[in-house]
Parts: C-alpha cells; structure tokens; sequence
C-alpha cells in the first residue's frame, strides 16, 4: 500500500510538482510534518540564541555583546520558544499527525482549514523573524510586552506584537479543529473515555486555545493601537492602567502554560503504557485530571502579578488557587508511578526521556510551590530562581516529553527504526546537561542575582560557568539527536506497523501510514491499553475486524 | 458518496462519521469560533466596565457628546437586518430560492446602511477634534481619553466585523448562484446567519454602553 509520502490530497487537485504537493497538501499528516521541520529550525535558531547570552554570561562584566543585543537577544529566545515552537509545538506537530489516527478518522473535520492555520503560522513566523533583518533590531521587551515599556521603546516592536497575534489566530484554528475533530470523527463505539490519553490531552489544549488566545489576541492589538494612535488604554500619561496589561496578558500566558505542558502529559500517558506492558493506573483520573488542569489554570494568573501592586486579599486567594493545581498535577504523576510499580519496564529511548522529563518536571512543579507562595515569591520575584522554575518545567518537562514523544512515534512517523545506542547517549548528555545548565540557577537565583540582566556581581561566577559547560552538553544532546534520526532516516531498518507492542490504534496500521490512514474504519469497543501477557490484547485483521 | 461502515465483534454495521459534508461538524465548529469572538469583545467590555467604574463621571459627560439618534437608527436597522437574515435562511429551507437572495440582498443593504451612518458618527467625532491621539482629545480628562479611545476601538472593531458580515452575504449570493447553497444544503447560509446574529448582538451591547449613559 502506497504511503502518504507517495500520494497526496492537496488544495488544488492534484499537482505534478512534488514541492507544491507539499505546501499545498491538505493531508493532516503532511501538514504536521511541514510543522516540524519550520519549528525545529526555529527551536536551533533559539537555542542558538541562548547560547550566545550565555557565553556572555560566562565571566562577570562584558565579553563580546552590547547591553542592547543581550536585551534583543533575551526577547528573540523567549518569543520564538514561547511564540512559535513550544505554545504550538506538540499539538500542531505530533497533534496533527496522530490526532486523526489515534481517533480512527481518515483527516481532521477542517482539513483546508488546518492548512490555513499552517499559512498563519508561516506568516507570524515571517513577521515575527524579519524584525531582525530590517533595521531597528528586535523587540526588547522581553517575550511579556509588558506595558507602558512595550509603548515607549524604540525598538521594533510592532511586527513582533503583529506576529504574535497572527500566530494566536493560527493556534485558535487549530484548536477549534481539534475540537470538532474530537466531537465528531471517533470511530463509531469510541466513547470519550475509551479515547488515549494524548487526546484528552490535546482535548484539554484546544478548549485553552480556544478560550484564552483571543484574550491576549485584543490586548496585543490594543498596544499595537497605543504605539500607532495612542489610544491611552495602557498609557499612564493618558489615564490607562498598565497593571491592567498585566492582567489580561496572563489571563492568558497562564493558561497557556498548561497548553504547552498538557499534551506532554498525553504523550507521557501513551508511552508509559507501552513500556510498561501494562494497562495505565487511572485513567478516568487522568483524563478528568487534564480537564481539571485546563479549567483551574484559568484562575491563577494573578501569581505572577505579587509584586505589581494588588490587594493583600487577592494575593491570598490566587495563592491558594495556584496551590489548587498542584492537586490534579499530582494526580496524574501518581498515576504514572503507580502504573510503573511490578510493571516490567522496557529502557527504550521514548522511555528514558519520559522518566526524566517526570523528574525534572517534579523539581520544576516543587519549585513552583515556593514561588506561588507569597512570602518566599517576594524574595524570589525576577530571580534567576524563576528562570530555573520555569525552564524545569517547560525545557526539562515539556521539550523532554515532546522529545521522547518523537522518539515514539518516529517507526510510526517514517516507517524507520533508529540507531537506539546513539539515541540513548544522547538523553544521557541532554539530561546531564540540562541538570548542570539549570540546577545552580536555582541556588544563584535564591541569593539574589535578578534575571535578565546583562552583567551579575562577581560573586555568581561559579554558578554561571557550571551553567555554561551543561548549556553546551546539552546542545551536544540534541544536535546528536538530530544526527540520530538523519541517520535513521537514511539507513535504518525497517519499522513495521507496531516495533513496540503499543496497542492504540495508529499502531494498527502500516508505518508510515497510508495517505487516507485507515482502509476500514475498525469499531472500537474496547480500552485504549489493554495488554495480555505483554502482548496487546486487540488485533484486527486487514479489514479492520477484531480478531482478538 | 457511499456511507461506510465499521463493522463490530458481532458483525453488526455501525455508520462512520466522515469530516466531507459533516453538518454536525460545521455546526459546532461555528459556534466554537463564536466562542472565541465573545472571549474577544468581553476583554474590551471588561476593559469599559473597569475605567467606567474608575471614571464614571466624566464617561457619562462623554457619551452625551454621541448622538443618540444616530446611534439608535442604527441600533434600529441592525435589529431589522437580523430578521431579514434569519428570514432568508427559513425561506431558503423552504426552496423560495429567490425570496432568500432577495433578503439576503436586502440584509448587505442595511449594513451598508449601518456602515454610512458610523461614518457620518465618526466624521462628526473627529471634525471636532476628538479621535485617539489628537491635541484636542489628549488635553480633556482622563476619563474622557480612555471613553473615546475605546468608542473608537469598539466600534471600530465591531465595524470590521460589519464589513466581513458584508463580504460574507456576497459569498453567500456567489454560492446560491452556482449551487453550493442549495435548499438541501445550507449549513454556509445557517452560519453566516449565526455570524450576522453576533454581530447584531455586540452591538446591542455597545449602544447603551456608549450612547445612553449620558442621557
């Protein structure tokens, strides 16, 4: 059976010329791989990025880079990792390519829609990049825009804000894609609770897409007004209120932390199963958990607003509300652990990320306790303390899971194996790495040297240059994971439809998958991880009719 | 096309739902885009309710600048649009093909309508020197500034929507002409109406918000 490389459904019929079968191709498949490859380029440019700041950072005092660059520099990596890779990244790549086939659809409800929001997404990126080519430089603002600096600064800030609000608009389509997709195209028989657990994860995502997205949408616009009209919404001179740009800015960027970390939980769910040969512990406790993450993420954004001036009574209640997601957080980690406990694991690749993006995240989410506390958040507030919070949390949990989500879904992806003994040297440089680029931050933040700054006092040298050495140990990590899979690419065996013993539905059928993924749509009347002595209990035959 | 089926343990055909022709599908992504349009204007309304709150006096001396009269005419047209919209639709289902192109004629006049009488608003506004930036604004209260620059955002931005409702009933005329609108098939038509119907709604919304506080 030809694969969907081969053959393709595109906008315009069918096209001769194989690059046009690409950008115009309506096939869900294709347009998440298009996806990955625009935003693992981009994901390189912004590590590139923090390389560059932090060879500055090496020694106190400047080395090679002007204040100016650095603050350029700093807004570079936090909208392109923010904006463009890990805010989108896994729904709009993995998401796009596994949604339907997990569901047993044949594409997503809006396929010419999807490939819409992927020309959205490529004119943010367009409008968002050339910033750094046309004069002016780069936003300085830092990924916030917070106001009124975002106003006054003479750097270029508006086709940042115009990019940032494109690409909201491409990720509320896809969203809402999701959604309908997930409403309407399960295979007949597949309640909502019999669907795996990435898309309730990926559910979870696209209802925050949908809801928060527009918020930040219309604030973004409104400073894109102030800087142009100066309409005063923000503006202190004329009235406005620029703690209110705080406030409607993470209303959203709040949530949006849990729709970047939400689909990393799906993919840590799908992973553990099949590593694990056995069934997941909990799982209506995970997938109502995933839900619960979404719906108490809308409430807490008032802690990172502790230090901008708010009443002694809201702090309290956004406190308590922060501590309030931890509870459904925990759920799920328990759960995890709980299905590994007498399960015989299997060290693969996809496994080993996983395991370390649960440890690394459990730092982060622990740490994160400190700072929505309100005491130690006001010795803490724009330490370097928070940047090593958050980087646990999205690098060493998110970026982790998404990674070891790669490394699943690779056979499935090009009907390739990769060379497993490369790829676990580098989880071991990544892991390591990341550990020595992010721990000692920590203990430099908690003494007191602030974030985003250009210099630090000489007394945080020893943090720095540890810092330094995992930075580059981790790059090391991902270029050989790049390596790994160009290799596999090029000559690795043969996948077959199921080199893991998974039992979800993609499993199911021929890797890579055919162009309209399922010959038969199969009735699925049964659990997503059902496993009998190690092997999957479900079996089709070709015609998608159960055998076992 | 020929429905498919999936087939059970027990060989019994269950019907697969697929993303061509999907109502079901076209329905609720509609309403969920509609979601993200309330999501939108609610941030500008929270915007007003929380300066209205902080500059409730000189919002009031501000809307009473606005002409109420204006502004109600077009409350007016709007309210009777949204009939005309909802009329063509039913009378579409009922395959008076004609009657419905004429409403829907009749509904891209009115917004044109809407549209000319906002200008004339908005002409009045900046011929006395009163729009986002200008001396003359800059120099009034507080108060007043941020009131005008959220009348020129949110009418503004309810305008813009006004314009793509204009654009989307020539689709829909476009579409009824070469048959992709069909009495049989008119989930397009059932969700422009829905569009047409928040649009009206916003506005609603904003007229005794900015025009009748004052009176």
């Amino acid at each position: 059976m030809p694969s969907f490389y081969h053959e393709t459904h595109t906008l315009f019929g069918h096209l001769r010329n194989p690059v046009l079968q690409w950008i115009f191709s309506i096939d869900h498949k294709r347009i998440g791989l298009m996806y990955m490859v625009l935003m693992f380029t981009l994901f390189f440019l912004a590590v590139g990025a923090a390389l560059t700041m932090r060879a500055e950072l090496f020694a106190p005092g400047a080395q090679f880079l002007e204040p100016q660059t650095y603050n350029e520099l700093f807004t570079f990596h936090g909208v392109t990792m923010i904006f463009l890779f890990i805010v989108p990244g896994i729904p709009a790549t993995l998401g796009n390519f596994l949604l339907p086939l997990m569901l047993g659809a044949h594409d997503v409800s809006f396929p010419r829609l999807n490939l819409i929001s992927f020309w959205f997404y490529v004119l943010g990126v367009i409008l968002g990049i050339s910033s750094l080519v046309t004069g002016q430089g780069f936003a300085d603002t830092g990924w916030t825009f917070y106001a009124p600096y975002s106003i006054r600064t003479d750097a270029h800030v508006l086709s940042t804000l115009s990019a940032a609000f494109i690409l909201g608009l491409s990720s509320i389509l896809t969203g809402l894609n999701f959604i309908v997709t997930i409403h309407r195209l399960r295979a007949p028989g597949m309640g909502f609770f019999k669907m795996p657990l990435f898309i309730w994860g990926l559910y979870a995502t696209a209802w925050i897409q949908v809801l928060a997205t527009p918020v930040v949408g219309i604030t973004l616009l409104l400073v894109i007004l102030e800087r142009t009209l100066g309409i005063g919404i923000f503006d202190p001179t004329k009235g406005g209120d620029p703690v209110l740009f705080e406030h409607l800015f993470w209303i959203y960027s709040h949530p949006a932390v849990y729709l970047m970390i939400l689909p990393g939980f799906g993919i840590v769910s799908e992973v553990l199963p099949a590593f694990t040969r056995r069934t997941i512990f909990g799982y209506h406790a995970i997938a109502i958990s995933s839900a619960s993450i979404a719906g108490i993420g809308y409430l807490v954004w008032g802690h990172h607003m502790y230090t901008s001036g708010m009443s002694d009574i809201a702090r309290v209640i956004f406190s308590f509300l922060t501590f309030l997601v931890a509870v459904p957080t925990g759920v799920k980690i328990f759960d995890w652990v709980a299905t590994m406990y007498k399960g015989s694991i299997v060290l693969a690749t996809p496994m080993l990320w996983i395991l370390g993006s649960i440890i690394n995240f459990t730092v982060g989410g622990l740490t994160g306790l400190t700072l929505g506390a309100i005491g130690p958040d006001i010795h803490l507030h724009d330490t370097y303390y928070v940047v090593a919070h958050f980087h646990y949390t999205i690098l060493g949990g998110v970026i982790f899971m998404f990674i070891g989500g790669l490394h699943y879904w690779y056979p499935k992806i090009t009907g390739k194996l990769y060379d497993e003994g490369l790829a676990r040297i580098a989880f071991g440089l990544a892991f390591v790495g990341f550990n020595m680029l992010w721990f000692p931050m920590f203990l430099a933040g908690f003494f007191g040297n602030p974030r985003r700054y250009f210099d630090y006092l000489p007394d945080f040298t020893v943090y720095h240059q540890i810092s330094g050495v995992g930075a580059l140990l981790i790059a090391s990590g991902l270029l050989l994971i790049v390596y790994t899979f160009y290799r596999g690419l090029r000559s690795g065996r043969d996948a077959g439809p199921n080199p893991w013993n998974a039992t979800t539905l993609e499993w199911h059928i021929p890797s890579p998958p055919p162009l309209e993924n399922f010959p038969k749509i199969p009735y699925v009347d049964f659990e997503p991880y059902e496993y009998e002595a190690g092997e999957p209990l479900v079996q089709f035959d070709e015609n998608f009719r159960r055998i076992r | 096309m020929q429905q498919e089926m999936a087939y059970d343990a027990q060989g019994q055909p269950h019907p697969v739902v697929d993303f061509h022709d999907d109502y079901g599908g076209a329905k609720l992504g509609f309403w969920v885009f509609l979601m993200t349009e309330a999501m939108m204007f609610g941030t500008l309304f929270l915007l007003f309710a929380i300066y209205f709150y902080r500059h409730t006096e000189s919002y009031v001396a501000s809307s009473g600048h606005l002409d109420v009269w204006l502004g109600g005419t077009n409350t007016v047209i709007l309210l009777v649009s949204t009939y005309t919209m909802g009329l063509s639709t039913m009378m579409l289902r009922r395959g008076r093909v004609r009657a419905a192109v004429l409403l829907v004629g009749a509904t891209a006049l009115m917004a044109l309508i809407f549209l000319g009488i906002k200008a004339v608003e908005w002409n009045m506004e900046i011929s006395r020197g009163i729009y986002p930036g200008s001396g003359v604004l800059d120099a009034l209260d507080r108060g007043e500034i941020l009131f005008f620059g959220l009348y020129f955002v949110m009418t503004g931005l309810h305008g813009l929507h006004v314009i793509a409702g204009v654009a989307l009933m020539s689709w829909v005329l476009l579409l009824i002409r070469s048959g992709g609108i069909r009495p049989e098939h008119t989930i397009v038509m059932k969700n422009v109406t829905l569009y047409w119907d928040f649009v009206h709604l916003v506005w609603i919304i904003l007229f005794p918000l900015f025009y009748m506080i004052g009176v």
